[in-house]
């Protein structure tokens, strides 16, 4: 499955917002990519997330492969339309 | 006396004696490990230690400095339980039979390297983050322990090279008067942490300070990003005086958040909240908002799967309405389409959403969305001060269609016998160039305006404000901005009108003189900004910011309007930083 969301967040996916992703991606057993200008790189990754520089007005796109692909692309979805929980 | 300079991180003077604080380097010894098993369980403890630590200094800065920030110290344990970071950990050790020590240290600074070099200031403070995270790893490997807990035994200014925001938050706080690092930037997250614990700081520092003596007396204006050393006696009961109204003034601001916010000249304007969700009502009411400016009602409709019937949403607009009794509720009508997508309405995909059909465009055309909210309203306003304001009006046939769809629904509420407010106020979010320009008229057909300047200032400018390129081009303190802001405060006037202000602007410490000079009615903004602004309006003489503002409209760049105020008002001066 594979869905496509822009950050909304005023500074990108930096440390908070970064944080409360991986969370919630390692809620879920699926593999999970997440790529930005040809760029991929594990979800569950923090480290690798922030060194995309997704910040304010990019388009992520995410790839999930798993039994719960599913709950995780809506989960995912809900976090980056929320703007994670509200802008700091 | 001498000068250093530097750029201010967190505002307020300290006073005190310097302490010269540095952090010890660690040498990471680099060997050839043998027991590759042993190595690997070595450094799992230390990193579940590390972990450990952090959770404890996250409930402690949970506690000093809220929820919001802590997220720092939660973003370092997420980093030193990355899987990609751990493998190549992990590989270093087995397949190169690298120490812990050189494995960690060489796998992290790739990340930490890569963030450094980004164009985004944000990106780039995250590589000290990192860098913070993995020294604690390296400190606990090595035995190293870090010495900021019983650093200090008097209370005393910390100079430092740079700080990272764990050695911050350790200090013990009644021995830490304020600091000032070589390092960093207003944006760093030890910046972030002094301003969130009301620690002057500045940043950015001069190198000379780091050969200022322990124990030799200095002041630290965190507002003016100065630092004073050899200073004269008179110098520093200068100094002790503006630190107290400083510190008097923070103290009051919690307290008088109730009261009034009426100019030293006795001109009162009326402070009220942006709300966007049920339960942000009350806090509202306890941090001195006296209404509702804007009512966001694009809450209910978002994130779900169907759209919200009439009794949903009489039932949460009257739970608000509830929460403010007699005060004023201004509920904005759907502000939905174009870049806010539902997902249960099929909307079509636009290229340019931002001047497609959004808010009032959308609304006019699907009838079964507009009136069920109309109608919801009009019955959760009995006995309660509703006001109703269409978002995105361009032109009079607009709010013309708009009102008879809400006379429609009174009139049939009324022969359905159901109770409904009477008598409401009706007005318009000014936020296309068109109503400015048209305002004259419009203030014949409404009884209020409401300016939106972030979305006024991206159709001023044909900048979209979510696009970080021309991010330079949206400020609202552009003149052209502040010109079209006059002219609506003017037309609004002369036509007998109240005109209030929703975008941030409102809450923005140096528009507040400006908007206040102006003669604008109604600042609405975010509730937490609310105690500040209401000092900030008792603090100022209307007379003189009616000069201010005449003043800043003849201007020409928005740096030179902040610089202006900032010059004209040392009082905002201080509350700024």
């Amino acid at each position: 499955m594979e869905t496509t969301l822009t950050i909304q967040h005023p500074v990108g996916l930096h440390a908070r917002p970064a944080s409360i992703f991986v969370q919630t991606a390692k809620k879920f057993t699926s593999k999970i990519t997440i790529s930005l200008d040809g760029k991929e790189v594990n979800a569950k990754s923090i480290l690798n997330i922030l060194a995309l520089g997704a910040g304010q007005g990019s388009k992520i796109r995410l790839v999930i492969e798993g039994d719960d692909a599913e709950a995780a692309i809506n989960a995912l979805t809900e976090l980056v339309e929320s703007n994670f929980g509200g802008v700091d | 006396m001498k000068t250093l300079q530097g750029t201010s991180a967190s505002r307020g003077i300290a006073i005190g004696p310097v302490f010269q604080y540095r952090q010890p380097t660690l040498q990471i010894s680099r060997n050839k490990i043998t027991d590759s098993e042993a190595e690997k369980l070595r450094l799992n403890l230390a990193l579940e230690t590390a972990c450990t630590q952090l959770s404890d200094i996250y409930d402690k800065a949970l506690f000093e400095i809220g929820s919001h920030k802590a997220e720092i110290f939660q973003a370092q344990i997420e980093m030193l339980q990355d899987p990609d970071l751990l493998e190549s950990v992990v590989q270093a050790i087995t397949d190169d039979c690298q120490n812990a020590e050189a494995a960690l240290f060489d796998s992290s600074e790739i990340y930490a390297a890569t963030l450094e070099k980004m164009g985004s200031e944000y990106f780039r403070a995250r590589a000290g983050d990192i860098r913070d995270a993995i020294q604690r790893v390296l400190r606990i490997l090595t035995n190293v322990e870090e010495n900021t807990r019983n650093a200090l035994n008097q209370p005393s200014i910390v100079v430092a090279v740079d700080l990272t925001p764990s050695n911050t938050i350790n200090f013990d706080k009644n021995m830490l008067l304020g600091f000032a690092i070589v390092m960093g930037g207003p944006t760093s997250h030890t910046a972030i942490l002094a301003r969130s614990l009301g620690l002057p700081a500045i940043v950015a520092m001069e190198e000379g300070i780091l050969s200022l003596p322990t124990g030799s007396e200095i002041v630290l204006d965190g507002s003016q990003g100065e630092l004073l050393s050899e200073c004269s006696p008179e110098i520093i009961a200068a100094h002790r005086e503006r630190q107290a109204i400083n510190q008097a003034f923070f103290a009051d601001l919690q307290s008088s958040a109730m009261n009034p916010a009426t100019t030293l000249d006795g001109f009162s304007v009326e402070v009220v909240a942006n709300v966007g969700k049920v339960d942000e009502a009350a806090p509202a009411v306890a941090l001195g908002a006296e209404g509702v400016g804007l009512l966001r009602s694009e809450f209910l409709y978002l994130q779900r799967e169907t759209l919200p019937n009439e009794e949903e949403q009489y039932t949460a607009y009257r739970g608000i309405l509830d929460a403010f009794g007699k005060q004023p509720v201004v509920l904005r009508t759907l502000d939905v389409g174009g870049d806010k997508e539902l997902p249960y309405m099929d909307i079509t995909q636009e290229i340019n959403p931002f001047l497609g059909v959004r808010a009032i465009r959308l609304c006019l055309k699907r009838p079964d969305l507009f009136r069920p909210q109309l109608r919801a309203a009009l019955r959760a306003g009995v006995d309660r001060n509703l006001k109703i304001m269409f978002p995105m009006i361009a032109t009079l046939a607009e709010l013309r269609a708009a009102k008879q769809v809400l006379a429609q629904c009174q009139a049939e509420l009324r022969q359905e016998g159901v109770a409904i407010a009477e008598n409401i106020e009706i007005g318009i979010m000014i936020e296309i160039p068109a109503a400015v320009i048209m305002a004259d008229y419009f203030a014949r057909e409404v009884d209020f305006f409401s300016i939106g300047t972030n979305d006024l200032t991206q159709y001023v400018m044909a900048a979209d404000r979510t696009n970080p390129g021309v991010s330079e081009l949206t400020s609202a303190f552009a003149p052209p901005v502040l010109r079209m802001i006059a002219q609506t405060i003017d037309a609004g006037h002369r036509g007998g009108r109240w005109v209030g202000l929703c975008g941030e602007l409102a809450g923005e410490p140096l528009a507040i003189p400006i908007l206040l000079g102006l003669g604008l009615d109604e600042f609405s903004m975010n509730a937490p900004s609310i105690p500040l602004a209401k000092q900030i309006i008792r603090s100022l003489n209307r007379s003189v910011c009616q000069v201010a503002a005449r003043d800043v409209l003849n201007l020409t760049g928005e740096e030179e309007v902040r610089e202006y105020i900032l010059r004209t008002f040392p009082v905002i001066n201080d509350l700024v930083k």
